[in-house]
């Protein structure tokens, strides 16, 4: 274990003793006294897992391929962008612009997220893209989504659990809500539906992932049902650009 | 003045802070929190603004003027003397910045109109706001760039920390601060252009950008104001003049003018709610800002953040005993305030009002 002290020390520079540390092959890493530096882990390779106290800065964990970022408190902006393989566990809230483009690994949030969250997020026959969010989010949850998995669980949460604009222009992937949603916050091209069997596989295999995260149980969070959302629509565009 | 510079991508960061309980806050505070988003801008611009700073003078009006060269302050002399009892006329306390090799003078003039002046039943504040149109409209190199009492902004082409360092900001000690470091998009980086803009007691910091710009321009020369900051930002300190101080609108609905609900969200509310907000956007529509904002706004009773209505930009806000700070980012609020009681996002369009303790 190696730990690095992060107090006032530029992103350029913390990020370069990071991506040191991993080359050595360290294992696990400990950054302390993080405030606000951006872009750690971006592009980062390995099985290391980096711990990190205090908030990180913007666009953390973008195009990330292996490792595993566990955040002690509130994180930023734009976590794990494009992010191919690894995890990101936010053991506080985290901000805006979750997950963009994101194609495989997992981000798993214990509280609230901001708006647009997992956005354009895609994945493929061998990668399903995971994120969960232990809280509520804000407008355009799963807009443009084409692939992967989106579970929103509303735990202890007073406010409205998702916002407007949810799944908006969705045409792949899946969105699990935990409680019932609203079809006018939904994209037209949006359809609510129970859960079978397979889904319910899903479900479960990323949720004992989570609890697992977060110390908490499964059949608590079981307790109450969930609805998916799926896009209904069959490729609208597909033929727009093709003779 | 050479404003051909070249255009670059998006960024801007905004910082301020309140002690309800008017507690006097040091300016090293503001600038701690800002440096830590010196990488949201690219140096051509920031800037602070204060409140309470001027307690000795606290019934003039303060006016912060850069002039181009020493003729055109002349001018601008000329004028105020006969218009104005001038209480004090001082330099603006600068120091010498490596970064910072060329600045216009500074100069601050501690003012109030002469009582002969005002014709029938003008308002002192109407007449401040026409000598700001004017010099800044008629006077070529001039620009009144801080008109309020007790309050000031001190601004210019430079780094968070250079500009800072050039206004020696730590020395002065507010109730309110807000903060900016720009990077300019589609405008010129040059003195005038840096962010607070102020009018009066307004006071603004913009990260974003106003699409609506040229519609608000058009609906605030129809009311005298006169655009010369070649800069969007610049409507959005008018607008809270015209709506608030001149119309008597309340800050809330000055924010649902500003930033007002969709139809479709209108639509769904209850009949009375539904007038109200209907009128409102019928009445305002030349007002209504449209494309991504985050905008924080200190004026002589407190300070509002406030989104555009779908969040394209970020605000943070957190409490700590008599302070409310809100930020572009929450490193930022924590670089000052690194155990906040209470940290969270504020919803798009849903304005965070707070008002001074009397």
């Amino acid at each position: 274990m190696v730990e690095i002290n992060a107090s006032g020390t530029y992103y350029k520079e913390l990020n370069q003793k990071v991506r040191e540390a991993v080359e050595k092959g360290e294992k696990e890493i400990v950054l302390k006294n993080v405030n606000g530096q951006y872009y750690i882990g971006d592009g980062l390779r390995g099985s290391s897992t980096i711990v990190i106290e205090g908030v990180p800065g913007n666009d953390l964990a973008a195009f990330m391929d292996g490792p595993t970022l566990r955040i002690k408190s509130n994180a930023q902006d734009n976590i794990s962008n494009t992010m191919n393989s690894g995890k990101v566990i936010v053991e506080g809230n985290a901000g805006d612009v979750l997950g963009y483009g994101m194609r495989g690994g997992k981000l798993h949030i214990r509280g609230d997220v901001g708006y647009r969250v997992g956005i354009h997020m895609k994945g493929n026959k061998k990668q399903t893209p995971t994120i969960v969010v232990g809280g509520t989010a804000g407008d355009f949850f799963g807009e443009y989504m084409a692939g992967g998995v989106l579970i929103l669980l509303g735990l202890d949460s007073t406010g409205p659990l998702v916002g407007d604009y949810l799944g908006t222009g969705m045409h792949g992937g899946t969105i699990f809500v935990r409680g019932e949603v609203d079809k006018k916050l939904c994209g037209a091209e949006v359809g609510i539906l129970d859960l079978d069997d397979d889904d319910q596989k899903v479900l479960k295999d990323a949720l004992t992932d989570y609890c697992k995260d977060f110390g908490l149980k499964l059949e608590d969070i079981m307790k109450k049902g969930f609805k998916k959302l799926i896009p209904v629509s069959s490729r609208p565009y597909g033929n727009l650009y093709a003779y | 003045m050479n404003h051909n510079y070249q255009k670059d991508i998006s960024g801007c960061g905004l910082t301020g802070l309140i002690s309800r309980k008017r507690r006097r806050i040091s300016g090293s505070e503001i600038v701690k929190s800002l440096c830590l988003m010196t990488d949201r801008g690219n140096g051509l611009g920031a800037g602070y603004a204060a409140y309470g700073i001027y307690p000795e003078f606290k019934d003039f009006y303060a006016f912060h003027i850069m002039y181009d060269e020493p003729s055109v302050k002349r001018s601008v002399e000329e004028y105020l003397k006969a218009n104005y009892h001038i209480e004090k006329i001082e330099e603006i306390p600068t120091r010498a910045v490596k970064a910072i090799p060329i600045s216009p003078m500074l100069v601050r003039y501690f003012v109030s109109p002469l009582k002969e002046k005002l014709s029938g039943d003008q308002q002192e504040t109407d007449f401040v706001v026409n000598t700001v149109m004017k010099v800044n409209s008629e006077i070529d190199g001039a620009y009144i760039f801080s008109s309020g009492k007790n309050m000031g902004a001190f601004k210019g082409v430079g780094n968070p920390s250079e500009i800072a360092e050039f206004f020696r900001i730590d020395e002065y000690e507010g109730y309110i601060w807000t903060a900016h470091t720009r990077f300019p998009t589609n405008t010129p980086g040059w003195w005038g252009g840096a962010h607070p803009f102020t009018l009066l007691d307004w006071s603004i910091v913009h990260n974003g950008e106003i699409s609506s710009y040229g519609i608000n321009k058009r609906y605030l020369e129809m009311y005298g104001y006169k655009l010369t900051l070649l800069t969007d930002t610049e409507v959005a300190a008018y607008l809270l003049d015209l709506l608030i101080r001149r119309h008597g609108l309340s800050i809330p609905v000055a924010c649902l003018a500003l930033a007002s609900p969709f139809w479709k969200n209108i639509d769904q509310r209850d009949a009375g709610e539904k007038e109200v907000l209907t009128a409102l956007r019928q009445t305002y529509g030349s007002a209504l800002l449209n494309g991504p904002f985050s905008i924080l706004f200190g004026h002589s009773n407190g300070l509002v953040g406030i989104n555009d209505r779908i969040k394209l930009r970020p605000l943070v806000a957190a409490v700590k005993d008599d302070v409310t700070y809100m930020a572009s980012e929450e490193s930022a609020i924590r670089a000052i305030c690194p155990q906040p009681e209470k940290v969270w996002a504020p919803r798009a369009g849903e304005p965070v009002i707070v008002n001074l303790e009397d």
